[in-house]
């Protein structure tokens, strides 16, 4: 594999990753702050890219798309927050499992049942489309360039959200001890609906980022949300730094050995046995990754010692 | 007591009542109407039914339910419709691998199962079974088309790609069948996968003069806006399972010019096919695809059968599906030994017409064509 095409791929899991960190973000908050597993994250990443094509359809403007996801998607996380999640913050995780699943049959359905079973179309603007020469002779997707930029950003806006505002103090500090800091006079309810919100808008703007260069239709979420789980166990749960670290090492090891390993395999195997056994093993990388990881350190990278 | 005479005088009604109506021919449709794939499925009833109504039959009994594209959910379908339900003829599975669940043990109880979709080689060749018709295509079929095409098109160093399964692998094979040339690469990629910048990448370092992809569904979607938007200009060709109506406007222009092989298109011409475009139009409010067109020959299969020959004569009423005396959207069908179908597999080009993306004719790749498993199957 030439050096070029090394780095593009490298560009292209660094992209994936970035993608990731959006959805793993709001994941690893919620649990980490409210101790709540949400199987529905994956329900508002297809609720933003759902929101985008609608308003994007409408409107035609790709920016009022993007922000009509962000909205939807906070709004919906609001709502479930309000009327559903509230309930199961004492209970144990098999109800909340249970409660989130359902909800994600009901959002699809509901979805189908709105949109027709049939995908949207949502495309990127013309001022990010086509591609742009990078050093070295790398050709490179302006989009796919812009979504690694506007992840990036929104990690920074985050880690900064939570390192250095009153906001950040108390989503941390109710990692910690929640009993305590409701104690200390704050508004935890307030608290959790506003994380849960912020959790929802970003994996919406994943969502609507995403589904401009892929499909937006029914169950688009479901695979997401599997790889965000593997991104928070990686990193720890809870922690956001992890989550950052784990989407970038998961969105580069599947890329990267979605196209090396058949190539590796090739050196000492015939074409077609080194493609399958390749394709293969490349879809099983992220999880041995995690299995790894696990065995040297149980609690995740960046998990609470 | 009283009560207990009285309901077992009602049940024996009730059931006298249901077999009273027993003549009526019973067929029971499991196929995809929830999850992902759920337009395809959608797509085979609605085209199914409309055949049923336009034959103004009442002796019809269709009972659908949604497989939820899950083998599981299938086989239990498929035994609650034998065994309470007691159908004569099943139909409408989309999936290969929902279809190797469950055709096999119908046909064994002596059902008939009518393919609208799912084309698997096992049933085309070594498992084959005299109850079993396909209406659709053997699943290699699109993909010899495919690779037929690129050797007139004068592609001589292909790379081609599919996802890794059972129909993924079908699909490079029927490709390799017919295809001439040198393959650039080749990839299998994860089933469901959405993100392509990898194998584009690939595709672009490999000098390749064209591309060859099987992607279903929304694979298809996200690979060719992809495509479209990473600056790699080789012609693509794939079958048109990634381009049909449904798809189309999901894929918008990315699509435009793309040729994919199928072996029904809505500009075929001839009357059947007109009258089935304008009526499903009409109909649903919507272009039909090439999947509605296979639920509306399967429906034209079966009611041509029934009007020949009684289901309760199983003998006669086999021959009857296989004379397959009805006028088909496609034109000119018949059988093939195995009785997968002999028909024309046609090049189309995406288009646009007035606001909706379409296909349009261009060629035909492959005449009376039938499948490579014939001489497996002993029937």
């Amino acid at each position: 594999m030439s050096l070029i095409l090394f780095i593009e791929q490298a560009l292209n899991g660094l992209q994936f990753g970035v993608m990731l960190f959006l959805m793993a973000a709001g994941l690893t908050l919620v649990f980490g702050v409210m101790g709540l597993i949400n199987l529905a994250h994956g329900s508002l990443y297809m609720i933003g890219a759902f929101a985008a094509a609608a308003v994007a359809a409408a409107t035609g403007s790709f920016v009022l798309a993007l922000i009509a996801s962000f909205v939807c998607a906070a709004f919906a996380g609001v709502l479930i927050e309000y009327f559903v999640i509230r309930r199961l913050y004492d209970r144990d995780h098999l109800d909340q499992v249970l409660a989130t699943f359902a909800l994600i049959l009901i959002f699809s359905e509901g979805t189908r049942w709105v949109f027709g079973s049939f995908p949207l179309f949502l495309d990127k603007p013309e001022w990010l489309s086509g591609t742009v020469m990078l050093p070295f002779g790398i050709e490179y997707s302006i989009y796919r360039l812009a979504i690694i930029v506007a992840g990036l950003m929104i990690a920074a806006g985050l880690f900064w959200m939570i390192a250095r505002t009153r906001v950040g103090i108390r989503i941390r500090a109710g990692e910690n001890d929640r009993e305590m800091i409701g104690a200390l006079g704050v508004n935890i309810s307030l608290l959790y609906t506003f994380v849960f919100a912020l959790g929802a808008a970003l994996a919406g703007l994943a969502g609507a980022l995403i589904g401009a260069i892929q499909s937006v239709q029914v169950g688009m979420g479901e695979p997401v949300l599997i790889l965000a789980f593997v991104v928070i166990v990686i990193g720890g749960i809870g922690s956001i730094h992890g989550a950052f670290i784990g989407s970038v090492l998961v969105g580069m090891t599947d890329t990267l050995g979605r196209t090396m390993l058949p190539s590796l395999f090739g050196l000492f195997l015939e074409p077609s046995a080194a493609t399958s056994l390749g394709a293969s093993l490349s879809s099983m990388l992220i999880y041995i990754l995690m299995i790894g990881v696990l065995i040297f350190r149980p609690k995740g990278l960046f998990g609470g010692a | 007591m009283k009560f207990k005479s009285l309901f077992v005088a009602a049940t024996v009604a009730a059931l006298t009542a249901t077999s009273s109506v027993a003549e009526d021919l019973k067929v029971g449709m499991i196929t995809t109407l929830s999850g992902g794939g759920a337009g395809l499925g959608i797509d085979v009833r609605d085209g199914f039914m409309l055949a049923v109504a336009q034959s103004g039959r009442t002796d019809i009994d269709v009972i659908i339910e949604d497989d939820q594209r899950k083998p599981d959910v299938a086989v239990q379908l498929a035994d609650r419709l034998i065994q309470s339900e007691k159908v004569d003829v099943m139909t409408g599975i989309i999936w290969s691998n929902l279809a190797m669940a469950v055709v096999p043990g119908a046909v064994a109880q002596g059902k008939f199962y009518l393919s609208p979709n799912a084309g698997p080689s096992p049933l085309a060749g070594r498992a084959c079974h005299e109850n079993y018709f396909n209406v659709a295509w053997q699943n290699d079929n699109l993909h010899e088309a495919a690779g037929a095409y690129a050797n007139d098109a004068g592609h001589s160093n292909t790379f081609i790609l599919a996802p890794n399964y059972p129909a993924g692998t079908d699909a490079l094979t029927g490709f390799k069948r017919t295809y001439g040339g040198e393959l650039a690469g080749e990839i299998y990629t994860k089933l469901g996968q959405s993100d392509y910048a990898a194998e584009i990448a690939q595709i672009r370092a490999s000098g390749a003069d064209s591309v060859f992809f099987f992607l279903p569904g929304g694979m298809g979607i996200s690979f060719l806006k992809q495509y479209a938007d990473s600056g790699v200009d080789l012609p693509v060709v794939g079958p048109a399972f990634s381009f049909d109506q449904g798809i189309l406007q999901a894929v918008g222009a990315a699509a435009l010019g793309v040729k994919n092989t199928s072996q029904w298109s809505k500009d075929i011409d001839n009357a059947a096919n007109a009258a089935f475009v304008e009526t499903f139009s009409a109909e649903y409010g919507r272009l039909p695809s090439l999947y509605a067109s296979q639920g509306f020959d399967t429906a034209n299969l079966l009611i041509s059968a029934m009007e020949a020959a009684d289901v309760s004569d199983a003998d006669a009423f086999r021959a009857a599906l296989k004379a397959a005396n009805f006028d088909s959207t496609r034109g000119a069908f018949a059988f093939a030994s195995n009785h997968h179908p002999i028909q024309d597999i046609y090049v189309r080009e995406v288009i646009k017409e007035g606001d909706v993306f379409t296909n349009k004719i261009i060629a035909t790749a492959l005449s009376d064509h039938s499948n490579a498993y014939v001489a497996d199957c002993k029937m």
